[in-house]
């Protein structure tokens, strides 16, 4: 199902490339050795290679290159093994060599693509033309005094990953789930936190419409939003946008746009550089990158399970649904948690109770699912303890509730409070007998054909076993009295 | 096509490298920058085909590397010291409207 | 005692061992001489009390017995290119005004490490670039060589070491360091009867060495012998983590290379360096006196082709403006230097680099950004590097048949400052013809003093130019044109004695 525009003149598609940017993990910048920390004091993380001093050299680091290399095999791309730095001439206050170390034609990787699951159950593929690594700029600030900005370098230097899509993206939803699963893939390798609020990925999308089979229309540029949900808000928009533009006889310009979250709408940058020109050319301080058979196998041996590949799995061992599988892969310790709990036990039952009641705890509680109360041991016991009667799934849900609350183990729960399901015919019958000798004006109605009332029956009865009751037994048994 | 050269394209230059050429100046460097490029224009006498561009001479030395250690940092004063315009730690500029 | 100015490096590191006299005296000869001779403006800062301080502390390693460097005790003069930590460094450009070092350069340190005395920052070319030491913001400096037919004119020293050069060669400094882009050693120590090294590329550390075209750029040495080259060469060369184009090989001892023997070495003459036009009679004459002394000390004399040594100059003049275009973007008002106050940040940038810029180094700019813009990127600047390794081909195949090439190192002797010729920046490049294509092939190359100009008097530098890392050839070959050439090894005392 394809995310069409109705516009007057027809039919409108959009075309939309999206070039990520991620802040790479490691403890000392890209070309230097100062340190990459959040947080710090202004200018403290910065040395004289990243303040741009006369005659500062730039040495890579060797870790930010296989972060980029396991990123590479990540997004399934080609790991190239000579790659080149380039300059990128251009000034602004948060650039202190009045150039970025960047990579034009030759970048580390290149040709990838990764897969998304769409909420329909289809799965698109979005190619990657390439990543390359990259230095971060400083930051200005503007608010600090009515004629200045201030300029701290403490982000200065730091490695990026710049990862580029094809234009293959053809909705919202789908830029959407794409941003997803690289941040997905970037956080299971450790090669960058995903953190789009903070700034550690960012987001610049290339959005043009077109009539279905018509060549691409001209693209604008939408910079730095900074969450998946604005990302997939400014295309919808400035996709309108576009088409309103086109079907009044106007032009799209090739133009940088950013994204206003509070209008929720796209307009004109400024432009940095009145007449932009980058005049890219092969850093002269540096030579060709060239990786060695052992960095990539080194690599390769390190690259942890990915979550298609998890999700596969876990449809494959565990009999899971695959839309369950992609919600309990989206996030490494959600797997892990899940992994934890099923084993052994019921998967299904306990992806269920993940999804369900966990998940609603730990939002309730504002927990990440590393801090839940419930460890998943006692979840995956707790699943035991229903599949084999010991407790119904409604006792299970107090059950849940204690473990949140007391992080006891269910059988301890069920033990010290008494809870363990009623599976005693002669028991479930007794309590049958006491509530209809009590009611039995209901009885008499029950059977003058209002079966309505059963429902008020297994109530009652339930409340009486103090939910203990084998529902199941319950009903049959309940049903059986009532008949007379 | 490449640009022609000319005023524009002096104005041009002027601008991305943040230089100002006074007006009375511009044919002066038109003609200074006509005059290199055209000496230049020799090289295309000489047959590149199959050459590649040569970026350094030790190109074909494997790249050193350093390992992910912080060696540098935690030297503010030192960096700021020189600067113009500071305050608090900070470089100072004229205001940018964003 | 000696005249202490007198005396090259190898002297007075013997001296200073035999205790004849201490780095402090030594030190204070030099200071003195300087003090005499402030017209020639050699050095845009001088730091006596830094130096009396470290050639004290030099002593005082050598009275206690402790382990002493290849230069202990000795003063040099250091290029205001190379970042000097507490001491002002500008590359003789306005737009460094007032910038102090907060770190020093390898090539430096490494030449204190070895125990050597910083007198202070010789004058240069403004961000090394020019040819007659005239772009700098702190004046031009004076030749210490005076034109025998008009002993009045002002000679330049050429560039962009010409501080450097004229200091080494009026005895202001025992040598100096330098840094050769295209020539800029090479061509200052032919004019002032010097002997000027520019290693191979990577041989020295380019760290805190401020960067003008960063694939051609190399540290150096001028001295006033071949021995004293060796000497430093071997104290200031050498791998560094902080630079990722320098080389990791053992530095040899270059000393033990001059054996004076170079029977059997072959010897090459490129034919293209001997045009019909724009080459001095004079230079002419001594390089093939030269080459027939050689032949006499046993060597055997090569005629080489380097065919494409017409198109070195062009392809320079697109190399490094382009690279100098981006190095030069930092110098923006921000982080140090001059400021230049504007309305707006663009405003602020581009008021600071027109002040702070001089009309050679914004000339340059300018040339090094249009031949990276999109539509002349492939035509000039690829096209240039595509050519620039036609050229080491060449040299690489001329190697295969000689050992060295023998070449005059510039195509004049020192010219007047106001010659008509420094008013015209390409007549300006065509001094470089000799000395750049060693420079883009990254080739070892030394000028040493084979004679003087009988008009002039003026003194003419010969280049051996040589395979990479054949520092010690060139050195062997440069130490017998020393011993035949008759030239004097002692200073020009412009001060007298």
């Amino acid at each position: 199902m394809s995310y069409i525009i109705k516009g007057e003149t027809g039919d409108w598609e959009i075309v939309v490339g999206l070039e990520v940017h991620c802040e790479v993990i490691s403890k000392a910048k890209l070309f230097s050795g100062a340190p990459t920390a959040f947080g710090a004091e202004a200018n403290t993380q910065v040395s004289f290679v990243d303040a741009g001093f006369p005659g500062m050299l730039p040495v890579i680091n060797h870790e930010c290159v296989e972060q980029a290399i396991k990123t590479g095999m990540g997004l399934n791309a080609t790991v190239n093994k000579k790659s080149i730095f380039a300059r990128k001439n251009y000034y602004y206050a948060d650039l202190p060599n009045g150039y970025q170390i960047s990579q034009s034609d030759k970048p580390i990787i290149s040709d990838g693509y990764i897969d998304v699951d769409l909420e329909n159950g289809e799965t698109r593929r979005i190619g990657i033309e390439r990543l390359h690594l990259e230095q971060d700029a400083g930051k200005l600030m503007h608010d600090q005094h009515p004629s200045k900005s201030f300029v701290d370098l403490n982000r200065a230097g730091v490695a990026l990953m710049e990862i580029v899509s094809r234009p293959d993206i053809r909705s919202p939803e789908e830029a959407g789930a794409y941003l997803r699963e690289l941040r997905s893939i970037v956080r299971y390798i450790g090669s960058c936190d995903g953190n789009m609020d903070e700034g550690s990925m960012r987001c610049d999308a290339n959005v043009s419409v077109r009539h279905p089979g018509d060549p691409l229309g001209t693209r604008a540029e939408i910079k730095n939003v900074n969450s998946i949900r604005f990302v997939m808000q400014a295309i919808e928009y400035e996709a309108k946008r576009q088409v309103e533009l086109l079907e009044e006889g106007g032009k799209v310009v090739q133009e940088t746009r950013k994204f206003d979250s509070v209008k929720g709408i796209t307009k004109t940058m400024r432009s940095k550089e009145t007449a932009v020109d980058y005049r890219y050319f092969y850093d002269p301080d540096l030579i060709p990158l060239r990786l060695s058979d052992e960095t990539i196998e080194k690599c390769r041996k390190e690259m942890p399970e990915l979550p298609s590949a998890k999700k596969n799995r876990f449809v494959k061992d565990f009999g899971l649904p695959a839309y369950d599988a992609g919600q309990l892969v989206a996030e490494k310790e959600i797997a892990e948690y899940f992994e934890a709990a099923a084993k052994g036990h019921d998967a299904k039952k306990v992806a269920n109770y993940i999804m369900g009641d966990l998940f609603a705890t730990l939002n309730k509680l504002g927990k990440s699912i590393k801090e839940s109360p419930v460890s998943p041991e006692n979840l995956g016991r707790m699943v035991d303890l229903i599949n084999d009667g010991t407790i119904s799934s409604r006792i299970a849900k107090d059950v849940f509730q204690f473990m949140v609350d007391e992080g006891k183990s269910p059988d301890q729960i069920v033990e010290e409070k008494g809870l363990k399901q009623v599976t005693d015919t002669s028991a479930i019958e007794k309590i049958i007998d006491d509530v209809i000798n009590e009611n039995p004006d209901k009885v008499a109605e029950y059977r003058s054909g209002k079966d309505k009332l059963l429902g008020w029956f297994v109530g009652q009865t339930m409340k009486a076993s103090k939910g203990k009751a084998n529902p199941g037994m319950l009903n049959d048994l309940l049903k059986k009295k009532l008949a007379g | 096509m490449p640009m022609p050269i000319d005023k524009d394209m002096v104005k041009r230059l002027g601008i991305l490298s943040r230089l100002s050429i006074p007006e009375e100046n511009t044919e002066e460097m038109v003609t200074e920058i006509k005059k290199i490029i055209s000496w230049v224009d020799q090289l295309k006498d000489v047959n590149t085909d199959d050459v590649l561009p040569m970026n350094s001479v030790v190109e074909d030395m494997d790249l050193p590397e350093r390992k992910d250690e912080i060696t540098d940092g935690d030297i503010r004063d030192a960096v700021i010291k020189n600067a113009p315009d500071q305050m608090d730690g900070y470089f100072l500029v004229p205001k940018v409207v964003e | 005692m000696t005249d202490l100015v007198e005396l090259t490096m190898a002297e007075a590191l013997e001296g200073l061992a035999k205790k004849e006299f201490t780095s402090v005296e030594l030190t204070q000869a030099h200071l003195d001489e300087m003090a005499k001779a402030r017209d020639l403006n050699a050095y845009v800062i001088e730091t006596p009390e830094l130096a009396l301080e470290r050639a004290k502390r030099s002593d005082n390693r050598r009275s206690k017995g402790e382990k002493l460097g290849l230069m202990e005790g000795i003063p040099v003069g250091m290029k205001d290119l190379y970042c000097t930590k507490g001491v002002r460094t500008t590359a003789c450009s306005h737009i460094l005004d007032g910038f102090v070092p907060p770190y020093e350069s390898t090539v430096s340190l490494n030449l204190e490490n070895q125990g050597s005395v910083m007198l202070g920052k010789t004058n240069m070319d403004e961000f090394a670039m020019g040819t007659a030491n005239l772009t700098s913001y702190y004046g031009a400096v004076r030749n210490p060589y005076k034109d025998k037919t008009n002993p009045n004119k002002f000679l330049i020293p050429g560039g962009s070491s010409g501080g450097s050069a004229a200091a080494v060669a009026a005895g202001l400094c025992m040598c100096a360091t330098g840094s050769d882009t295209g020539g800029s050693i090479r061509t200052p120590a032919s004019f002032c009867g010097i002997v000027g090294m520019k290693p191979t590329y990577g041989r020295c550390s380019r760290y805190g060495m401020i960067a003008f075209a960063s694939s051609l750029d190399q540290a150096g040495t001028m001295t006033r012998t071949v021995r004293d080259t060796a000497i430093m060469l071997e104290s200031m060369a050498g791998y560094d983590p902080k630079d990722s184009t320098v080389v990791n090989r053992p530095v040899p001892c270059y000393q033990k290379a001059l054996t004076g023997d170079i029977k059997g070495l072959k010897i090459g003459i490129p034919r293209e360096y001997n045009p019909d036009k724009g080459l001095n009679s004079d230079v002419r004459h001594v390089w093939e006196q030269t080459a027939e002394k050689l032949r006499q000390a046993g060597a055997e004399i090569v005629d080489i082709n380097l065919p494409s040594t017409q198109y070195a100059l062009p392809t320079y003049y697109l190399i490094a403006p382009a690279e100098a275009s981006s190095n030069l973007a930092r110098y923006d008002g921000v982080k140090y230097g001059l400021r230049v106050d504007g309305k707006s940040l663009d405003e602020m940038y581009t008021n600071t680099r027109t002040a702070g810029f001089g009309k050679e180094v914004k000339r340059r700019i300018m040339i090094g950004t249009c031949v990276l813009l999109e539509g002349y990127y492939e035509t000039c600047y690829l096209k240039a590097q595509k050519v620039r390794r036609l050229l080491c081909k060449e040299f690489d195949d001329a190697y295969k048949k000689v050992d060295v090439i023998l070449a005059p190192a510039a195509p004049e002797t020192a010219f007047g400052k106001d010659d008509d010729s420094t008013k015209d920046p390409l007549k300006m490049q065509l001094y470089d013809v000799f000395t750049v294509p060693s420079s883009l092939a990254g080739l070892p190359a030394i000028s040493v003093p084979a004679g003087y100009s009988e008009t002039t008097g003026l003194p003419i530098g010969l280049q051996v130019i040589g395979n990479k890392f054949c520092e010690e050839t060139i050195l062997r070959v440069a130490g017998v044109i020393e011993s035949v050439s008759g030239m004097s090894i002692r200073p020009l005392r412009v001060g007298g004695k």
